[in-house]
C-alpha cells in the first residue's frame, strides 16, 4: 500500500509547482541588478536595504499589524459572548444568527469591498482607519465564531455541574472551569483572524487611503506600477516572517488546526 | 449525568439569552446587511457620465450588462477560466491528496505543510512570483516562446496557472480530509475480496472521497469567479475577469451603479454556487452514508 | 425523622411524566440504590435531588431543611457523575481540593484534608497527574474522593461503575461499599445493573416508567419480587403457567402428573376459587439429578460453565427451565442426557394471577 515511484514523481512535480514562485521570489530578492533577474554570480542585499529606506513599506507593515491586531481582538471580544448565546441560549432564531455571523464566508471580499465603500462614502468616512478595522472585523469573525463555537459545543456540561455541586457560583464556574477550557478555541480563532486580516487584499483595496494603506495593498499597488526587485525583497521578507510565525504557531498550538481551519 | 432536556425556559429568559449576541448582531446589521442593501439599491440607479449618480430607479445597468458584448465576454471568460481551474485542481489535487494520505509519518505532514503553507503567504507575493516565472525573459518564458506559444504572461493561461496555484490547497484540504475519514479496514476488506488496486480505488476509495471532491470543487469555483489580485497582476488588460471590471467601474470610470450591478451579479452567482454546494453535499452524503 | 426525605417528587416534561409521585425516606448512613431500565426516571430523580432539574411537584427535605428550590451550589451534596466530570485542566490534587476551596478553608486545612482523601482512595501516587493520564478506575476514585472530601451530608452516584470493564467493576463495587461505610455517608446510587444494586445497597428502589414499583432490602426483594417485571429484572427466573385452585387444603395445581401444594403465603393469588397463575422458581433453587431421582423428567438441551456455576437448559413437559448448580464436585450433566428436576415447595412464588383467560 505504499506509494510507487510514479506517485512519488507526481508528488515531486506538484511540490515543485507549489514552491517554484516562492523560490524564484526569494532568489530574485538577492540580485544586484536593477531589473528582475536571478542572481548567478553575486548576491546583494541592496534591495533589502532599499525596503527599509523606503518608509512606505515599513509604515504599511505597521498599519497591517495594527489593523490585524485590532480586528482580531474586537472580533474575539464580540464573538465570545455571541458564541455563548448561540451555544447555550434558547432564543428562537439561533440558527439564523449563527448563519449571519458565518455569512461573510459566502460573500466574495470583492463584493464586501464594494458594499462597504458605498457605505463609507455615504457616511463620509472613506479612508478612515477605524472603519477599515470594522470592515476587517466582519471578514474575520466567521473564523473566530467557528472555532469558539466548536469548543463550546463539544463541551461536557457535567464538568460545570460538578463545579456547581462543589459550591461554585455561576461566575466562578465560568472563570475557573469554562473559560480555561475554551481558551484554546479562542486563541486559535484569534490567530486565524489575525492571519486573515493581515493578508486581506481585495476588500482593503477599495477601503484604504494613502494614509491607511495596508501591506498587501501597498504591495499590490507597487506591483501594478513598477516591477523591480524591491517587491521581491519585500516578498522574501514576508516569506521568512511567515515561516517563523508558522514554526512558532506549530509549537504553541498546532499548525494543522489553523491550516485546516483556514478553509 | 445524561442530561434530559430541562424543558423550555420561560419566554423572558429565552429572549434575554440573546443579549450576548446583540453587539455582534448590531455590527453585522450595520456593516454587512446595510451596505449590501445600499449596494443593491445603487445598482438600480441611473448614471450620467457628466452628472454622476442620479436619483430614481432603472434597470439600465442590468440591461447594459446583459446586452453588452464586452460584459458578456467578461462573464463568460470568468466562468470558463473558473471552470478550467476547477477541473485542473481536481486532476492534480485528487491524486495528490491520495498520495499524501498514503505517506508515512513524518513525510505526510512535511509535504502537507509544504503544500498548504502558501495559504499563509500573501496573494501578491505568489502572483508576483508567477509573473517572474512566466516573464518572457525567464527560462519558462523562453521555453514557451520556443514552442511558439508566445509569452504566457498577461494571457488567460497565466491567470489559469496562477489561480490553480492559489486554489490547489483549497481542493486538497477537503479531499484529504475525506480520504482520512475512510476506514482503512474497508480497503483491506476490498483487497481480501480480490479487488485489484484500481478497482479498489474506483469502487471503494473514490466514492467515499466524493463529498470532499465536490466540496473542494465548489469552493475553488466560487473563489475563482471572484478572484482579484491574480487576474489583475497576471492577466493584465487582455484577460479581464469580472473582478477587474468591478474595480475599474468603481475606481476608474466612477460608474458606481454599474459596478454595483456587477458586484450584485457576482454575489448572486456565488450564492447559487454555495446553495448547490449544500444540496449536492447533502444528497451525496445521503446516498453514500444513508 | 429520617435524614433525607423525598415527598411526592414529580417531574413533568412537555408530553411525558418522567418521575411520578416518588416518596422515599433514607436513614442516615444508608446506601440506597435506584434501579431500573433506561427511561424509568432514576436519573431524573437524582438530578432533582442534586438541583440540576427543577421539581414540578413534591419536596426534598435534607436533615430537616427543605432544599427543594435551593440552587445546586448551595446544597453541598457530593456527586459522582457518570462521566466522572473531572476538571481536565487541573491535577488530581487540585480536582479534589476544589470543593474545599469553594468553602474558603485555609491552605493548610485544604492540604491536610486532600491528603487524607487521596490516601483513603489509594491515590497518593497520582496527586500531580492530570485526568487524561489516569485509567478509568483511577478517574473514578478521584471523582469519589473529590465528592467525599467536602464531607457532604449525602453522596449521589450516577451509574458510577458503568464505564468500567467487568473485572474492575466487581472490584470497585466492594471498594465503593468499603469507602462509603468508612465515611458513613448517606448514599443514593443510580444504576441499571441489578447485580450491582443488590451487592452494595442497604435498600433497593425499583423504578419503572417514572413510578416506584418496590422498595426493599436486596435479599427480601430477590426472594419476594412484587411483580413479574421485578422477578425478571432482578436476577433470573423460570416461569410457567398453571391452573391454581384454592381449597381448604390450600393452594394447589397439577404439574406434569404431580399435585403441588404451595407453602408460601401469596398476596397475589386469590383466596378462593380457580385462576390462571404464573409461577416462578429461581434457577439456583431447582435441584437437578439423574433420571428418576426427582419428580419432573427432563433432558439437557444446553450447558454453560461459568466457573463458579454450571447452568443447564433443561427441557421439561412444562417448558425450558434454567437450572444453576454450584461447581462443587457434583455430577456434571452432558447435552442430551436425561435428567430429573425437583424443588422445595417454598421455592415457588406466584407472580401473577388472572381469574380466567391467558396471562
Amino acid at each position: 500500500m505504499k506509494n510507487g515511484p510514479l506517485s512519488l514523481l507526481f508528488n515531486t512535480l506538484v511540490t515543485i509547482f507549489i514552491l517554484a514562485p516562492l523560490v524564484v521570489v526569494c532568489l530574485v530578492a538577492f540580485t544586484p541588478e536593477d531589473v528582475l533577474s536571478i542572481p548567478t554570480t553575486s548576491f546583494s542585499l541592496r534591495w533589502f536595504r532599499a525596503v527599509f529606506n523606503e518608509s512606505g513599506f515599513i509604515a504599511a507593515f505597521q498599519t497591517s499589524l495594527w489593523v490585524a491586531f485590532a480586528s482580531a481582538s474586537i472580533s474575539a471580544a464580540l464573538a465570545l459572548p455571541a458564541a455563548f448565546a448561540i451555544a447555550r441560549g434558547q432564543f428562537r432564531f439561533r440558527h439564523v444568527v449563527n448563519g449571519l455571523f458565518l455569512s461573510p464566508l459566502m460573500i466574495p471580499s470583492l463584493v464586501m469591498g464594494v458594499a462597504l465603500l458605498r457605505l463609507f462614502a455615504m457616511l463620509g468616512v472613506r479612508g478612515s482607519l477605524l472603519w477599515l478595522i470594522l470592515g476587517h472585523v466582519i471578514i474575520v469573525t466567521p473564523y473566530v465564531i467557528r472555532l469558539v463555537l466548536g469548543s463550546l459545543v463539544g463541551f461536557d456540561k457535567s464538568i460545570e455541574h460538578a463545579a456547581e455541586s462543589l459550591g461554585a457560583g455561576k461566575w466562578t464556574v465560568f472563570r475557573r472551569i469554562t473559560f480555561p477550557l475554551i481558551v484554546p478555541g479562542i486563541f486559535g480563532g484569534w490567530i486565524l483572524a489575525f492571519i486573515n486580516s493581515f493578508d486581506e487584499l481585495t476588500m482593503s483595496v477599495f477601503l484604504t487611503s494613502p494614509t491607511t494603506i495596508t501591506l498587501p495593498v501597498k504591495m499590490y499597488m507597487y506591483a501594478t506600477e513598477s516591477i523591480n526587485p524591491m517587491l521581491s525583497a519585500v516578498s522574501a521578507l514576508i516569506i521568512v516572517l511567515t515561516a517563523i510565525t508558522m514554526f512558532v504557531l506549530d509549537r504553541v498550538y498546532g499548525l494543522d488546526k489553523i491550516l485546516i481551519g483556514k478553509q | 449525568m445524561t442530561h434530559p432536556d430541562p424543558g423550555v425556559a420561560p419566554a423572558r429568559k429565552r429572549r434575554l439569552s440573546f443579549l450576548g449576541a446583540m453587539p455582534l448582531t448590531l455590527l453585522f446589521i450595520g456593516l454587512l446587511i446595510v451596505p449590501l442593501v445600499l449596494t443593491i439599491v445603487l445598482s438600480f440607479r441611473p448614471y450620467d457620465y457628466d452628472l454622476g449618480v442620479q436619483a430614481g430607479w432603472t434597470l439600465e445597468q442590468y440591461i447594459e450588462i446583459f446586452t453588452s458584448n464586452y460584459t458578456l465576454t467578461v462573464f463568460w471568460r470568468t466562468l470558463w477560466i473558473s471552470g478550467l481551474v476547477t477541473i485542473i485542481c481536481v486532476l492534480i489535487g485528487v491524486p495528490e491528496s491520495y498520495i499524501l494520505s498514503r505517506m508515512k509519518a513524518p513525510w505526510n505532514s512535511v509535504f502537507l505543510l509544504v503544500i498548504l503553507s502558501p495559504l499563509l503567504i500573501s496573494l501578491v507575493v505568489r502572483a508576483f512570483g508567477w509573473s517572474m516565472l512566466l516573464n518572457p525573459m525567464s527560462p519558462i518564458g523562453k521555453l514557451t516562446q520556443m514552442m511558439g506559444l508566445g509569452s504566457l504572461l498577461y494571457t488567460s493561461s497565466a491567470v489559469v496557472i496562477g489561480l490553480v496555484h492559489v486554489m490547489l490547497p483549497f481542493m486538497i484540504i477537503p479531499v484529504w480530509t475525506s480520504l482520512n475519514k475512510i476506514d482503512p479496514q474497508t480497503i483491506k476488506a476490498a483487497y481480501s475480496l480480490n479487488a485489484s488496486k484500481w478497482q479498489t480505488i474506483k469502487r471503494v476509495i473514490l466514492p467515499q472521497a466524493t463529498p470532499g471532491i465536490l466540496s473542494g470543487s465548489l469552493i475553488v469555483f466560487g473563489l475563482s469567479t471572484s478572484a482579484f489580485a491574480i487576474p489583475v497582476l497576471l492577466g493584465g488588460g487582455r484577460s479581464r475577469m469580472v473582478s477587474n471590471s468591478i474595480y475599474e467601474q468603481f475606481m476608474v470610470d466612477l460608474n458606481w451603479p454599474m459596478g454595483a450591478a456587477l458586484a450584485i451579479l457576482l454575489l448572486v452567482m456565488n450564492l447559487i454556487i454555495m446553495m448547490s454546494y449544500n444540496q449536492i453535499l447533502e444528497r451525496s452524503y445521503k446516498r453514500s452514508l444513508g | 425523622m429520617s435524614f433525607l426525605q423525598l415527598h411526592g417528587l414529580t417531574k413533568k416534561f412537555a408530553d411525558t411524566t418522567a418521575v411520578d409521585n416518588l416518596s422515599l425516606d433514607v436513614a442516615k448512613g444508608e446506601f440506597v440504590s435506584l434501579l431500573g431500565p433506561s427511561g424509568c426516571g432514576k436519573t431524573t430523580t437524582l438530578q432533582m435531588i442534586a438541583g440540576f432539574v427543577d421539581v414540578t411537584a413534591g419536596s426534598i427535605i435534607l436533615d430537616g431543611k427543605d432544599i427543594t428550590f435551593a440552587k445546586p451550589n448551595e446544597r453541598g451534596l457530593g456527586i459522582v457523575f457518570q462521566t466522572y466530570a473531572l476538571f481536565p485542566h487541573m491535577t488530581v490534587e487540585k480536582n479534589v481540593a476544589f470543593g474545599l476551596e469553594m468553602r474558603k478553608l485555609s491552605g493548610s486545612d485544604i492540604a491536610r484534608r486532600v491528603k487524607d482523601a487521596l490516601a483513603m482512595a489509594q491515590l497518593e501516587k497520582f496527586a500531580q497527574r492530570y485526568p487524561r493520564e489516569l485509567s478509568g478506575g483511577q478517574r473514578q476514585r478521584v471523582a469519589l474522593a473529590r465528592a467525599l472530601v467536602i464531607q457532604p451530608p449525602v453522596l449521589l452516584l450516577d451509574e458510577p461503575l458503568s464505564n468500567l470493564d467487568a473485572n474492575l467493576r466487581e472490584e470497585m463495587q466492594f471498594e465503593l461499599r468499603r469507602i462509603q461505610q468508612q465515611a458513613g455517608t448517606t448514599t443514593i446510587m443510580v444504576t441499571h445493573d441489578q447485580a450491582e444494586a443488590l451487592s452494595v445497597s442497604d435498600r433497593v428502589v425499583v423504578m419503572r416508567e417514572g413510578k416506584v414499583i418496590q422498595i426493599d432490602e436486596p435479599y427480601v426483594m430477590y426472594e419476594n419480587p412484587a411483580t413479574p417485571f421485578i422477578s425478571r429484572f432482578v436476577g433470573k427466573t423460570n416461569t410457567f403457567a398453571v391452573t391454581l385452585t384454592t381449597t381448604e387444603q390450600g393452594r394447589q395445581f397439577d404439574l406434569d402428573g404431580h399435585r403441588i401444594t404451595l407453602t408460601n403465603e401469596s398476596a397475589i393469588a386469590p383466596n378462593t376459587g380457580t385462576c390462571e397463575a404464573l409461577m416462578s422458581v429461581r434457577p439456583e433453587k431447582i435441584e437437578i439429578g439423574r433420571q428418576g431421582q426427582g419428580r419432573f423428567a427432563g433432558s439437557v438441551k444446553n450447558s454453560f460453565f461459568l466457573g463458579n456455576l454450571w447452568m443447564y437448559e433443561v427441557q421439561t413437559a412444562f417448558g425450558l427451565l434454567i437450572v444453576s448448580v454450584i461447581n462443587n464436585h457434583q455430577q456434571v450433566y452432558k447435552i442430551g442426557e436425561n435428567v430429573s428436576l425437583d424443588w422445595h415447595e417454598n421455592a415457588l412464588k406466584v407472580l401473577a394471577a388472572e381469574p380466567a383467560g391467558d396471562l
